[in-house]
């Protein structure tokens, strides 16, 4: 039955994971000023609940959801409420933020609370108890997890898979949750089949961590029906549908989504989050974040509160190394560079990457040469080599119709261009003309 | 085969022949009945228009200005493309007055040049200002501000935008036809056209306030509101961190609003809005002399 456990096309960096791998987890200490942006999340920002000069205990909430597809932020530490205004955001541009003076002689323990006891509750309470805490996807796109959990009423639902892989080089924040939090990744994994109703559940993990998967198939319950797989360790494995191609043997359709194939995609991180949420009560105030590369003095795997400042979380890891060069949220493959060390940390922050001047690749961009590398690496089938030059000479509507809405901007291409044509790049540019057009229309 | 017989080339002569004559009464026949009558004069405007189809009349090209001239809709200087002997040509055939049109321009909302405005960032992507704005909003260290890539240098199709040592772009209001492609390939949305008479300017996007505007840019506006109580009641308020004109009251506005601007955000302009242009060329840099 499991034959297929891989996916065609798709490219092979190095892994890099050797740095943090083996670091164990531990807490950072709380900073003395967080910044919570109110937009963390796919869909519509948050909506303020707090003023200037309020204080708040860890885990209030600041912000409520502003609608459906949305999710509410808490505080992440105990404190005063020192100024609501712009502040850099993670995406580049100044957003509405929530700036709190944490309380240094606080204890930081959460008010407390009533702890939902997740057993005798049904799959609307179970949802409702999720959506309450604010839990979003970890993996990075930080898509509202109840909004997963809820499919609509004529879709089928048969498995959950829980994506282990971690493709992305320098990472190891899921690696380190499985081995250390297999329980909780088990436990997050049983509410959300109780939410959506279904009773196999898979598990995916790259080959590259055969700790991480000793470690889930130690921990699996007798009574669920999880089956856990070891895979080809290649980028993007951990794509959402790179990764039901593989466990599964299913291929989404252009245009729609894992759902419309009976698939639920939910990260090991999130998992996790949500059996804590069932554990403690607490909402998601806290994730864990991978600090690494060759340019920051002590990588670690850490458990960051959210809405900690990039310099703070630095200066925890022993600070930068002479030949450090660039910042990046995330992955080297598909992060976000950042231009300001006073970014903070968000809920769908995996990773902070410290690149050195040597793996700063020159960026000499020479022309292409039709040596189809970028056809046989991209994982959705598309012609990346046509599309940039319906690019360069702004084709929009051509690249439409070649389906670059199926691009998911991973990277491959750009990774295999011995031209060094900066692809994924023109690829954005074009989904962001089509998106504003799109809007004028 | 026999000879061909010449009554068998009447015959066929005659049956083209009448087949001819026949098409060409009835295309006669459609014509007078279907005719439209056009106005002879617009071919001979049209013909004298700068034919840029550049639309800063507001017309979807030339020839539907020519039939809105020809019409008296529209005066011969609404063209702000054509020179002021074509204009004066096309009134004298029309027999019209030439007519007034306020000249308008394309003015830069951002004064943060190289020199004023840090980059907070080395991009090393595309060369042009709407990838790199791709890019997590650009390199510039204000995010409202000016990328200095010079995408509106390359829109304009008159070579009325140069890009100047310090890499803003000088429109030069001679040359400028207030055409608006400046307006739509700007992706920070700098460019506002506006009539030459509203001299008085805001050079700044910038929705900080403050001391947080002015780590940013020298000259950006950090919305003390010195501009707003020296300029007469009304002409000017503050909204958002920024100085918001009223050019509704623009006959009120006069350059002593902006004598005690501290960064110089506010200008009174009179031409040109920045220095001249250095040489052609500087700008917008070529991908392949980006340097490592």
């Amino acid at each position: 039955m499991w034959r297929h456990l891989k996916f065609r096309h798709g490219v092979h960096p190095p892994t890099l994971k050797e740095l943090t791998a083996g670091v164990p987890i531990r807490r950072v200490p709380y900073p003395d000023e967080i910044v919570l942006p109110l937009r963390q999340h796919t869909g519509k920002p948050a909506r303020l609940v707090v003023k200037a000069g309020d204080r708040v205990e860890r885990g209030d909430p600041v912000a409520e959801a502003d609608g459906y597809v949305s999710t509410p932020i808490h505080a992440s530490a105990a404190g005063t409420v020192r100024e609501i205004g712009l502040w850099p955001h993670p995406d580049g541009s100044y957003a509405q933020a929530v700036r709190i003076t944490v309380d240094p002689y606080s204890p930081q323990a959460a008010r407390p609370r009533l702890v939902p006891d997740w057993s005798r509750l049904g799959p609307a309470d179970l949802i409702e108890a999720i959506r309450q805490a604010g839990v979003v996807g970890l993996g990075g796109a930080a898509f509202p997890t109840h909004v997963k959990l809820a499919p609509p009423k004529d879709v089928r639902i048969d498995t959950i898979l829980v994506n282990g892989c971690e493709c992305e080089p320098y990472l190891t924040t899921d690696h380190r949750t499985m081995v250390e939090y297999p329980e909780r990744v088990h436990l997050g994994l049983r509410i959300m089949m109780r939410c959506l109703g279904v009773s196999r559940a898979v598990v995916g993990i790259e080959r590259n961590k055969p700790d991480a998967l000793e470690a889930i198939r130690a921990a699996v319950p007798k009574d669920l029906d999880v089956s856990v797989h070891d895979l080809e360790v290649k980028y993007p494995q951990g794509a959402e549908k790179m990764l039901i191609k593989s466990l599964l043997g299913r291929e989404v359709p252009s245009g729609k989504l894992p759902l419309h194939v009976g698939v639920v995609v939910q990260n090991v991180a999130s998992a996790a989050t949500i059996a804590e949420v069932f554990d403690t009560g607490l909402p998601l105030i806290e994730r864990i974040v991978t600090v690494t590369g060759r340019g920051v003095r002590r990588p670690a795997n850490l458990i960051v509160p959210v809405g900690m400042k990039l310099r703070d979380l630095l200066e925890a890891c022993g600070g930068l190394t002479e030949d450090a060069r660039e910042v990046v949220f995330g992955g080297p493959m598909m992060g976000l560079a950042q231009a300001h060390l006073d970014t903070p940390l968000v809920k769908g922050t995996t990773g902070v990457v410290v690149l050195s001047a040597a793996e700063v690749r020159p960026q000499v961009s020479y022309p292409c040469i039709r040596c189809g590398h970028c056809l046989d690496a991209c994982p959705v089938f598309l012609n990346p080599q046509l599309l940039g030059q319906l690019a360069q000479k702004e084709r929009w509507d051509e690249m439409e119709a070649n389906h670059l809405a199926d691009c998911m901007l991973c990277g491959c291409c750009g990774y295999t261009c011995p031209s060094n044509i900066p692809l994924p790049q023109l690829f954005a540019l074009a989904k962001g003309a089509l998106r504003q057009r799109q809007a004028a229309a | 085969m026999g000879a061909v017989s010449p009554t068998a080339i009447a015959v066929s002569a005659g049956i083209l022949g009448g087949v001819g004559l026949l098409f060409a009464a009835l295309i006669a026949l459609v014509h007078r009945k279907f005719r439209v009558w056009e106005d002879p004069r617009i071919d001979v405007v049209a013909a004298l228009l700068p034919g840029a189809n550049c639309g800063a009349c507001g017309q979807p090209g030339c020839r539907a200005f020519a039939e809105k001239a020809v019409a008296g809709a529209l005066a011969p200087a609404q063209c702000t493309v054509a020179s002021p002997d074509v204009r004066a040509d096309i009134a004298a055939y029309l027999g019209v007055d030439v007519g007034q049109a306020t000249q308008r321009v394309a003015r830069l909302l951002c004064a943060g040049g190289t020199d004023t405005a840090p980059d907070r960032a080395d991009y090393r992507g595309l060369a042009t200002c709407r990838a790199a704005a791709a890019v997590a909003g650009g390199h510039k260290g204000c995010v409202w501000g000016c990328l200095n890539l010079g995408d509106c240098a390359v829109a304009c199709t008159f070579d009325a935008i140069r890009m100047n040592a310090v890499g803003l772009p000088v429109v030069i209001p001679e040359k400028c036809t207030a055409c608006g492609d400046c307006v739509r390939a700007c992706p920070k949305d700098l460019f506002l056209v506006m009539p030459m008479e509203q001299k008085l300017l805001v050079q700044c996007k910038s929705l900080l306030e403050g001391e947080a505007a002015e780590r940013l840019c020298r000259v950006a506006c950090n919305a003390c509101g010195k501009c707003v109580l020296d300029a007469a009641p009304g002409v000017i308020e503050i909204k958002r961190g920024l100085a918001v004109i009223d050019y509704a009251k623009n006959e009120l506005a006069g350059p002593e609003a902006t004598r005690r601007c501290p960064t110089g955000a506010i200008v009174w302009v009179e031409g040109a809005q920045f220095a001249p242009a250095a040489a052609a060329g500087a700008g917008r840099r070529p991908l392949e002399e980006v340097p490592a």
